[in-house]
Formats: C-alpha cells, sequence, structure tokens
C-alpha cells in the first residue's frame, strides 16, 4: 500500500458503511488491530436501528429499558468514542451514503448529509453493514395513518419516546412482533391483539437449534413474560387482512389463514384500534453491495442476501459484509461477524470460538427465517383496487394485468410497465409484493443510487 | 398508580421544551425529538397528501426509509419527518403532490 | 414439418423493435410468434427514455426513417390504449453561443429540405416554451415533430395488438437451417418453432443471433444513462437539449454534439438521458457519466439543481459502425431478416422499421428505399472501443 502522506482522506484503510451492530463491532475491533477506521452511518448516533436510543438532549435516564442486551452496545460505543478520541476512527454520522466505487484496494464512498454532500471518503476496503428494513405486505387499508411498520413503531419509541396511538394492534409475522408488542405495552399502550400468520409449529422441527441458543430461548421468554403481564397473548395462523377508517386507522379486521397464508373466508373478525404495528421481518439493504455486482443468494427467509465467505468476504475483492446483508439474523449475530470482518480484513486468524457461535445464530436465524416466511397464499388478501405500490400508488391489479396480458414475468418488468417501484422508495415497500405478483423468485435489488441525491450535487462532481 | 408513558418507562427529562408551527397550530416538542415524534405526540398521524388519490400520509417506516412522511420543513419540500430533527419556532408545512406546485410551468 | 399451427414468421426479441415488426407483420395478414429470453422489454427498450426524435438527426436515410416513423407513431397513438403515453411534445434544441447557433441553423436546414418542421426562436423568446431554461443562451430552435412513448408499454402494447403468440423466457438456442441453407425456423430449450422466415430483433445481442444463423452482423454495445428526478409538476414542456458546435479531431471534421436530453413525463419525474454520442462522449465510468448528465441538466435548468435524482440506470445501445441500422432480408442466409443496431434510436425509429421487415416479408413495396439499411453491407472500420467499455 502506498499512501500519500498529504492526502488525509488516503489515510482510511478501511471505510464501514453503518454504525448498527455489524458496523460498530467491526470498527472498535479494526481500530484495536491497528487499522484506521472511517466509519459512516445515516443515523445521529452510532446503534443503528436495534440500537436506536433517544438523543442526549431528551434526557432518558434509562433508555436500556427499552432494549435487550443494551449493555453488548453501551461497551463499544465506549470503545468506539476512545477510538475516536485516540484519531484510530473517524466517526461521520449523518452521512447517507449513495454510491461505492473503486475496485481491489482503491476505493470511493460517495455520501450525502441531509442538507450537502459529504466529501468522498477514500479508502482500501470496504465494509458494508447497511443492515435491513422492514418486509410488508400490502392489505386492503395499509397506507391509512396509524398504519406503521412493526419497525417503525419500535423506532419511532425508542428514539422519539412516542406512540401511535392509544390501543395498538401488532401484526405481521416474525420474532420481532413479540418485542414491539412488549415495548409498546411497557410504554402505555394497550396492545388489543398480537396477530402472527404463521404457526410456531416450524419451531418444533428446529428444537435442537432453539436449545443450542440458550439467549434466544431467554430473549424469547422475557418478551413473552412482559406480554403475559400485560395480557397479551399472540393470535397464531392469523393476519390483519384489512385496515378500516377514515383518514386514520379505526379498526382492523382479523382472519384465521390456512397453511399457505390464504385468508379463510368466514372468520375475519373486527377488532378496534387506533394504530397498527406491521411487518413481516426485515429484508436486507443491499443496493451498495448489488450496484457493485456483489453475489446474492435467497435466504431461508425468501429475501436476497449476500453470498459470503467465512472470512465475510463477498464476492467482490476488497468488498467485506457483515450483519443482516448476509441474511437477516439479528444483533447478536450481527456483532459476532462485525468482529469477524475487521479480523478478516486486517488478515488476522478468526478465533474458531467466534466462528462457531457465527454458525450457530446463523442457524438459529435460518430455522427463525424458515418459519416465518411468507406462504404463497397472502395475495389472497388483496383486492384489485388495493396500493401495492405506495409511493406512485399502483393497484394490484395494475400489477396483475401487467403480468397477465403484458408479458411482465418479473418485478422489474413489472415496474416498467405500471411504475410500481419506481418512487421515493425504489421498491422497498413494494418489492417483495411486487416480485410475488409476478409470480418471480426474489430479485436482487438493482439501485445504483443507494439514496435520492440532489442532482446538484451529482453535477459537482469532481470530473474525471 | 401513575399511567404508563414512554417517558415514565425511561424517566428522566428534555433538556428543553419549545414550540414550533405546524400549519395553523402550535406543536410542542422536546429538544432531541423529530418533527415525525413531536407531531405523533400531539396525536397527529398525518401532514401530507399523495399527488395521485389525494390520500392522507404520515410515518410509515419511521426509519427513513419509505418516504412516506415527507413533509415541508422551513419551506424546504419532501424532508423526511422521521429524520428531520424538531426546532424551536421552525416552520412545518403539510405537503401535497409533489411538493413542488411552486415549478409548475 | 410446418403444420397449420406453425407461424409465417418467428422474431427474434420483444423489445420495441420486435414488437414493430410482430404489428406490422401481423397487419400484413401473417401469423407470428415472438420469442425474447427475458420477458418484454427486458433489454435496451426497458433502459430507453422513449425518444422519438427527429431533432437530432441530420439529413439523410437515418432521417427519412424517422419522418416515416413520426408519422406512424401518430398513427399508432390512436390505436394503442393511453397507457402508452404518446406525447407529440415537440423538442427544442437550444444552443448556448453564437458559432453553436449558427451551426445549429445550418443543420436544421437541411433538414428542412428533407422534410423536418423547425423553427428558429430567438434568445428572447425561448422563455415562452420553456420558462425555467437558464439565461444567456443565443437561440434555438423548436421542432414540433419531435415526440415520447414509454417505452416499455409501448413495446408491450404493440405485441399485444399484434396478436402474436409469445414465448418469453426461452432463449433461442439454434436457427434452423434446411438443407439449401435456407432457414426453416428456431429452437429453445421448450420447443422448435417452425417458420419460413425469421427475423433478428435482438438489438444488442443481434450480432449473436445472427451468429447462430450463419451471418456475421457487427452489433456493439454502447453504455448509455439515465437519470431520473423524484417526481415533478411539469416543470420541462418540451424534450430539451443542448447543441455545440464541436471538433472531431480524429476525423478532421467537425460535428454537432448533443448535450443530455432533459424532459418531463406524464408520470412525473424528469428524465436525463444522453442522445446518441458519436463522438466518444459515454465512455466512462458511471459516477462521470452521472456528473456530466447532472451537469448538462443544470445548465438548461439551473432549478433542477434543488430537485432529488431518485434513479439512475444503463442501458446498452446496440449500434453498427456506420450508425445506421441493418433492417431486411439477408440475401447470405434465404429466410434471414435483421432489425437491429438502432443505437439510442430504436423507440423513435421501430414503427418504420416493423414496416420496412413486413414489406420484405410480404413482397409489399416499401414506404422508403430500404438499401441504405441492407444488412449486408460494408460497415466500415468500428470506432476505436476502449476497454473499459469493452467490460461493461
Amino acid at each position: 500500500m502506498t499512501t500519500s502522506p498529504s492526502d488525509p482522506a488516503e489515510a482510511a484503510g478501511l471505510a464501514i458503511v453503518g454504525a448498527g451492530p455489524a458496523g460498530l463491532a467491526a470498527a472498535v475491533t479494526a481500530a484495536s488491530l491497528g487499522l484506521p477506521v472511517t466509519l459512516l452511518d445515516a443515523g445521529a448516533r452510532p446503534g443503528g436501528q436495534y440500537y436506536r436510543h433517544p438523543d442526549p438532549a431528551l434526557g432518558a435516564e434509562r433508555p436500556h429499558v427499552l432494549h435487550h442486551d443494551w449493555a453488548a452496545f453501551a461497551g463499544r460505543e465506549a470503545e468506539l468514542r476512545a477510538h475516536e478520541r485516540a484519531g484510530r476512527i473517524r466517526h461521520l454520522p449523518g452521512r447517507q451514503v449513495w454510491s461505492v466505487t473503486g475496485s481491489g484496494t482503491d476505493w470511493t464512498v460517495h455520501s450525502r448529509t441531509e442538507d450537502t454532500a459529504g466529501e468522498p471518503v477514500r479508502a482500501r476496503a470496504v465494509l458494508l453493514a447497511t443492515g435491513a428494513y422492514e418486509r410488508q405486505l400490502p392489505f386492503p387499508g395499509w397506507t391509512l395513518p396509524g398504519v406503521v411498520g412493526a419497525g417503525g413503531a419500535q423506532a419511532m419509541l425508542k428514539g422519539g419516546l412516542v406512540l401511535p396511538g392509544r390501543r395498538v394492534v401488532v401484526a405481521g409475522s416474525g420474532p420481532l412482533l413479540l418485542a414491539v408488542a412488549a415495548s409498546l405495552a411497557a410504554a402505555g399502550a394497550r396492545v388489543p391483539a398480537v396477530v402472527e400468520a404463521a404457526g410456531y409449529g416450524p419451531y418444533a422441527r428446529h428444537t435442537g437449534t432453539l436449545l443450542r441458543n440458550p439467549a434466544k430461548l431467554a430473549e424469547g421468554a422475557l418478551y413473552g413474560g412482559a406480554l403475559l403481564r400485560h395480557r397479551v397473548r399472540p393470535l397464531l395462523r392469523h393476519a390483519v387482512v384489512e385496515a378500516h377508517g377514515t383518514g386514520r386507522v379505526e379498526a382492523v379486521t382479523v382472519a384465521r389463514l390456512d397453511r399457505d397464508w390464504r385468508p379463510v373466508p368466514g372468520t375475519g373478525r373486527r377488532v378496534p384500534c387506533d394504530a397498527l404495528a406491521v411487518g413481516h421481518g426485515l429484508v436486507p439493504e443491499l443496493s451498495l453491495a448489488t450496484a457493485l455486482g456483489c453475489a446474492t443468494r435467497t435466504a431461508a427467509d425468501g429475501t436476497v442476501a449476500l453470498v459470503l465467505t467465512p472470512g465475510l468476504r463477498t464476492s467482490v475483492p476488497g468488498i467485506w459484509s457483515a450483519g443482516e446483508t448476509g441474511g437477516v439474523g439479528g444483533a447478536r449475530l450481527a456483532l459476532v461477524e462485525g468482529e469477524i470482518a475487521a479480523l478478516s480484513v486486517a488478515g488476522r486468524p478468526v478465533p474458531a470460538g467466534l466462528a462457531r457461535r457465527r454458525e450457530r445464530l446463523r442457524a438459529f436465524a435460518d430455522a427463525m427465517g424458515a418459519a416465518h416466511r411468507p406462504g404463497p397464499g397472502w395475495t389472497g388478501w388483496l383486492r384489485e383496487e388495493t396500493a401495492v405500490c405506495r409511493c406512485e400508488e399502483v393497484p394490484a391489479g395494475r400489477v396483475r394485468e401487467a403480468v397477465e396480458e403484458l408479458g411482465a414475468t418479473d418485478a422489474r418488468t413489472v415496474k416498467l410497465l405500471t411504475r410500481a417501484g419506481m418512487g421515493w422508495c425504489q421498491g422497498r415497500m413494494c418489492g417483495p409484493a411486487v416480485a410475488a405478483l409476478a409470480g418471480d423468485g426474489p430479485a436482487p435489488d438493482r439501485r445504483p443510487l443507494a439514496c435520492p441525491v440532489r442532482l446538484g450535487q451529482l453535477a459537482e462532481l469532481p470530473a474525471d | 398508580m401513575s399511567r404508563r408513558t414512554p417517558r415514565a418507562l425511561v424517566g428522566g427529562a428534555p433538556q428543553e421544551t419549545f414550540t414550533f408551527r405546524f400549519d395553523d397550530r402550535e406543536i410542542p416538542a422536546a429538544a432531541g425529538q423529530t418533527v415525525a415524534a413531536a407531531l405523533w405526540g400531539a396525536g397527529v398521524l398525518a401532514w401530507r397528501t399523495t399527488r395521485g388519490t389525494g390520500e392522507p400520509r404520515g410515518v410509515f417506516c419511521g426509519i427513513g426509509q419509505c418516504f412516506d412522511c415527507l413533509v415541508t420543513v422551513d419551506g424546504a419540500p419532501n424532508r423526511r419527518a422521521c429524520l428531520v430533527p424538531a426546532r424551536p419556532g421552525g416552520l412545518v408545512t403539510s405537503q401535497e403532490g409533489t411538493g413542488h406546485d411552486d415549478l409548475a410551468v | 414439418m410446418p403444420n397449420r399451427h406453425s407461424p409465417d414468421v418467428v422474431i427474434i426479441g420483444a423489445g420495441v423493435v420486435g414488437a414493430a415488426c410482430a404489428y406490422y407483420a401481423a397487419r400484413s395478414g401473417l401469423t407470428v410468434a415472438v420469442v425474447d429470453r427475458g420477458p418484454v422489454a427486458g433489454g435496451t427498450t426497458g433502459a430507453g427514455e422513449g425518444n422519438l426524435l427527429v431533432s437530432d438527426k441530420e439529413a439523410g436515410p437515418e432521417l427519412d426513417l424517422a419522418l416515416l416513423s413520426t408519422r406512424l407513431w401518430r398513427e399508432l397513438s390512436a390505436a394503442l390504449p393511453p397507457e402508452t403515453e404518446y406525447e407529440p411534445k415537440g423538442g427544442v434544441v437550444v444552443a448556448s453561443d453564437e458559432p453553436a447557433l449558427k451551426a445549429l441553423r445550418s443543420f436544421a436546414e437541411d433538414q428542412r429540405a428533407a422534410g423536418v418542421t423547425a423553427a428558429e426562436i430567438p434568445a428572447d423568446r425561448l422563455a415562452e416554451l420553456e420558462p425555467h431554461l437558464a439565461p444567456g443562451l443565443a437561440g434555438g430552435f423548436h421542432y414540433p415533430q419531435d415526440a415520447q412513448v414509454q417505452p416499455a408499454q409501448a413495446a408491450a402494447r404493440l405485441l399485444a395488438a399484434s396478436g402474436a403468440a409469445l414465448h418469453l423466457g426461452e432463449e433461442v438456442t439454434a436457427v434452423l437451417r434446411g438443407p439449401s441453407g435456407a432457414v426453416r425456423g428456431v429452437r429453445t430449450a421448450r420447443r422448435e418453432l417452425l417458420a419460413p422466415a425469421v427475423v433478428n430483433a435482438a438489438g444488442t445481442w443481434g450480432g449473436e443471433v445472427a451468429r447462430l444463423a450463419g451471418a456475421h452482423l457487427p452489433v456493439l454495445p454502447r453504455r448509455g444513462f439515465v437519470l431520473v428526478t423524484e417526481p415533478l409538476p411539469r416543470v420541462v414542456r418540451h424534450k430539451v437539449y443542448a447543441a455545440d458546435y464541436i471538433a472531431d479531431v480524429a476525423s478532421g471534421s467537425a460535428a454537432l454534439q448533443s448535450s443530455a436530453v432533459v424532459e418531463g413525463t406524464p408520470g412525473g419525474p424528469v428524465l436525463i438521458g444522453a442522445t446518441r454520442e458519436r463522438v466518444g462522449f459515454d465512455r466512462s465510468l458511471s459516477t462521470e457519466a452521472l456528473r456530466r448528465l447532472a451537469a448538462q441538466a443544470a445548465a438548461l435548468f439551473p432549478v433542477l439543481a434543488g430537485v432529488q435524482v431518485l434513479r439512475a440506470y444503463h442501458g446498452f445501445r446496440p449500434y453498427l459502425p456506420d450508425h445506421l441500422p441493418a433492417i431486411g432480408a439477408d440475401p447470405r442466409v434465404p429466410g434471414l431478416l435483421h432489425a437491429c443496431g438502432h443505437e439510442g434510436a430504436g423507440i423513435g425509429l421501430a414503427p418504420a422499421t416493423g414496416v420496412l421487415v413486413a414489406a420484405a416479408l410480404t413482397g409489399a413495396e416499401p414506404p422508403l428505399d430500404p438499401a441504405p439499411f441492407r444488412p449486408e453491407r460494408d460497415y466500415g472500420p468500428a470506432d476505436p472501443v476502449p476497454p473499459q467499455e469493452q467490460q461493461s
């Protein structure tokens, strides 16, 4: 490696995108191994979505009560601050990375702040720890105000100490639902129902995996206990198939699902509420990775994840990735992977115990992911006029027409023909639904711009 | 027994409280809250209408990914309310359609 | 053995050119099958902006083709559903200084002689056409014949209207030929489609399809980018771009070079994409291409500097070394026809191409002289292509 000492940008050995559990763990590990690190993160504070916490100005005395395993975060945050003070880590909060360009050992990370261009960050290696966002499946009424992501309700509570309403139905699928319901209840919401589309039956097939992950079991018991205290019992194999209201959600219809997640006719009942927190697990955020050409695979939960080596290299030399991008697996796995990735970037051996821990947590995540993978029958609760794409307001009927009459055989062509996925969120909210309606397997994201960029900022890029 | 609230759960008190203007009303906010959090706190769930059907929208994903919570802040349209910090004396305007009607020719 | 289910013609390619060939062949009374290894509009069509331009074409055979297409698109707009988003919005080409305006004037004069409508707009009246245009331009020309369609919809609706049998997601693995060497159909992984004629409308992959049929067609890919802004009200009324007079050092000549085309869409976003580049314009890594498109758009419309770009995408334009498409029967392989190599103009040139192909299939009199597009012509040397483009 030859660096020009006159160019401080060259000082970054490793650029890490994302300061959630994976990026944070990687940053402190890499710094302790002597690698100069630049840590870019969209958030104002490290922690990512999982360890999202209030701004210090909000003066929360006990932010940890909204979190599981807060100590794991607090310890690493303290390390981050120490490395920052020592000049070993340059932490750049509030940076949304829109592209990574380069090759081999010469990378440029392009970012923006909310208002301005961020100066490009040069690095010899890049670690993508871009996390995940929530998987949404549309249903009639899902665009009503008061219908929010389950993770979104959790994020607003953790970061802003607010609730969307007093009576909040929690619905969808996945282990996050219990955590969300428990937090909302603890913060004062009534939770009339927790509605889980999967049965827990599939868990039984993985009892071995569950028993090898006692911490996860304890976490489940914790949420379960918290819910019992608030008299909330999950309703299994059910889904919210419609939200009702004028101007905001006033009630939801909950119906029983068959094995394929098809709503069983005649089983719907109305549950009054003033908010609905809904989500079906998480989707890895891969825009930067796929723009670089990193190879992907279909994970057990049906989402697209990166193909990674045991050392967490992607298929593109010089690009590593850790955490949810390699398959949704939760914060504990992300912390482990961040550490492994940093060791790998530094060319250090990965201790066998750490590798084993990763494998165990991955196996658990795969079992959970398979159990909560949406069944093909969920599209049965869509009506022709139900908006599938929230941004461009594309109804299910138009998507079906593109597939059945116009020759669209994949989500990309549906997008070209209907505009579904062409709006502000670039298909993050409707992508899984459009792929399902197209009869297409999940396809990797194709978003050369990982987030919107002001045209003037692109115009002012340095010319080649 | 005190009422359960998010604040009661985490304890403490904000360093500062203030208000900002939202259309024709004053919204109380605490330092460190986003515009969206303050609006939720005031019971406001929607602050924009869509350009197609004119439906009301507010926060959906809560983490800056869905862009449903777009709002005009101090005259700048299409800011994500779930990311923009509330500011004392700020001017938040509910938004219609693209938020750029002023540019139409 | 052809049976009563066999089509009269198999078209390889479900992009807009293949769709137009299917449409006009069907209208000529032929039964048509269309095969594509991907979905409808899965290649360059889906990455296009939908430009139907005469303004950017110098007088010559391609302009003649474009003028015919302009008339045909107007007819098609009445026959196809509104989702095709045909907009006869017209083009505005501006010049930043006097020398460029002078060159543009002489360019337009030649175009007028060929049948193009072009009206000079003095500098002080540009704002009437485009209120947000940057001040200080030297003047420009209004081309009312320039128009726009939504390309994927155009292809899909043409195919639907053609009634062709669609075989999507089926890659052609062989072009079948009889003992005399004549084409007798194609083979895919799933079937043999027997037909006395096969049309190569495979766009960027046209060279490979030609090779399968035992012919040579030097189709080359050239990358082009498009930027897509956030949804906006109508901010730009026409297709707007700048023309600059630039010297081409390599050829010792000078040519008009176009900037990015800026235009609004019925969907809301403004699209910014380069029109054809003939003098080594689009041969760079992506951020440089993005920068150039953005800078040119902001120079034309300063108000766009403040809007967000939501998306960028690229496609590969199929071009032949002499920058004219190959259209018509290939005398080297009886039964084989070509309809590819339209570079950045495939959407615009598709209907005229379809009409020429249909005429070649039925022996009808073509509406214009197809000789300049004959596939077996001498294409001359290829443009020098830098290594990075070859990889992409």
